[in-house]
């Protein structure tokens, strides 16, 4: 079932790749225009790059939260998955993954090749590119609760980003300092082994609350 | 045997229907009659658990569907107002993961069988956006075909199908109703379903 509901996203991701290259241009556009904003001081930018990275990162992927229920509750799928014998929460989690399969992952693959143009040493892209494959995940979990609840509303785009974002900065404060840790010659085992408790907890909790959400929101 | 006792339904201040008594048992049919606004669909979508009556019970064999949850729901269909016809896919992907969700996977050989008997030859691979309301319609309504649920519960099936489908779609439904399967329906067209018992119940 679960193989179903991904299956269905990825398909409709491929045939409305627009959806899909919005949030991937943006990631790569704020990412890159910081170095021309900034002037090329190397040292300053090396210090920058994390933060900026993840911070588009963050951006990018509640720039796509919204679709990530409406396309269904306007079609009616929405009902269906409610409808739907399977555990709802199974359902949920689905969505969350295909979500992160289509956001998530091309900004895991484009971070190291953004990280060059802040001339970032070899070993800090790795931890940069470590640090969004544990992080982003997290960002389609919770930010999957801020969706189902702003479900149908008007202006349901700035409330999902002030129900998220408080949410995310933990995210963001550990994935950035994983890499500002590794640069500093510091142990960064610290900072991942937080991300993976993060990553834990919302991975038990988010698709549950998400569930219960969705029902809420279709009353 | 689905028994509603007393529902009330509310949205905000305003009541749209209250005191509504209903019991259906297998082979028996309820159509749900009244003016645009007068709560069919508000009552169809309590009666699939999708919201909960302001007050009043719903249940299924004596038990309060509430507490059946994903129970209730293996033995229901329920085809609303929004067909859930994805534009981006297919008719046979749109009608394989339909089944799916409802608990019924099927291979593209007998999804395939169900277009054609829903009159969609030769459609089957088309996008569903370049299909028209009515065969949009024609392909959400192929899952009845394919489900083996105990009650169907359907918000105007009949809206943008012209008289072939009707008569198709009538034929469906008897044909479940004489394998004693349970219909609860609201439609604005005349259509003389035979039942055992046919319920009516009108809001207003």
């Amino acid at each position: 079932m679960l193989t179903w509901v991904i299956r269905r996203d990825l398909l409709l991701a491929v045939r409305r790749q627009a959806d899909v290259l919005t949030t991937l241009f943006f990631f790569i556009i704020v990412v890159s225009l910081f170095p021309l904003g900034v002037g090329p001081e190397m040292n300053t930018l090396r210090i920058m790059a994390p933060g900026i990275v993840w911070v588009a990162a963050l951006l990018a992927s509640m720039l796509s939260l919204g679709r990530m229920f409406s396309n269904d509750y306007l079609d009616g799928t929405l009902e269906q998955i409610l409808l739907s014998p399977t555990s709802l929460s199974l359902l949920v989690l689905g969505k969350m993954l295909s979500h992160w399969l289509i956001t998530g992952v091309p900004l895991v693959l484009m971070a190291p090749v953004l990280g060059i143009q802040y001339d970032l040493p070899f070993s800090a892209l790795v931890v940069l590119t470590l640090s969004l494959l544990l992080g982003t995940p997290i960002l389609s979990l919770i930010g999957a609760i801020g969706a189902a609840l702003t479900l149908g509303l008007r202006g349901g785009g700035v409330l999902v980003s002030l129900l998220v974002l408080p949410l995310y900065i933990p995210v963001l404060i550990f994935g950035a300092g994983a890499v500002e840790a590794s640069t500093a010659g510091l142990g960064f085992e610290a900072h991942f082994s937080l991300l993976g408790a993060f990553l834990l907890v919302s991975l038990v909790f988010a698709p549950w609350a998400t569930a219960a959400s969705l029902r809420i929101s279709m009353e | 045997m689905l028994q509603g006792s007393n529902l009330e339904c509310a949205r905000g201040d305003r009541v749209l229907f209250s005191g509504i008594n209903f019991s259906i048992k297998p082979g028996e049919l309820m159509q749900v009659r009244g003016p645009n606004g007068s709560g069919k669909t508000s009552l169809l979508r309590m009666l699939c658990g999708l919201t909960v009556p302001s007050s009043g019970e719903i249940n299924w064999n004596g038990t309060s569907i509430r507490s059946l949850g994903a129970d209730y729901f293996s033995m229901i269909t329920y085809l609303g107002h929004l067909s859930g016809v994805k534009d981006d896919l297919t008719a046979i992907e749109n009608l394989r993961i339909t089944s799916a969700l409802a608990g019924v996977a099927i291979d593209e050989k007998i999804a395939y069988e169900a277009l054609q008997k829903m009159g969609l030859e030769e459609r089957e691979t088309l996008l569903a956006k370049v299909l028209s309301q009515g065969q949009k319609r024609r392909v959400a309504l192929a899952r009845l075909i394919l489900v083996n649920t105990k009650l169907w519960i359907l918000d105007e099936p009949l809206t943008a199908l012209d008289v072939s489908a009707i008569e198709l779609i009538k034929n469906i439904i008897e044909r479940y109703l004489a394998q004693g399967g349970m219909v609860i329906l609201t439609t604005h067209q005349e259509i003389d379903i035979s039942a055992t018992v046919t319920h009516q119940l009108y809001l207003s």
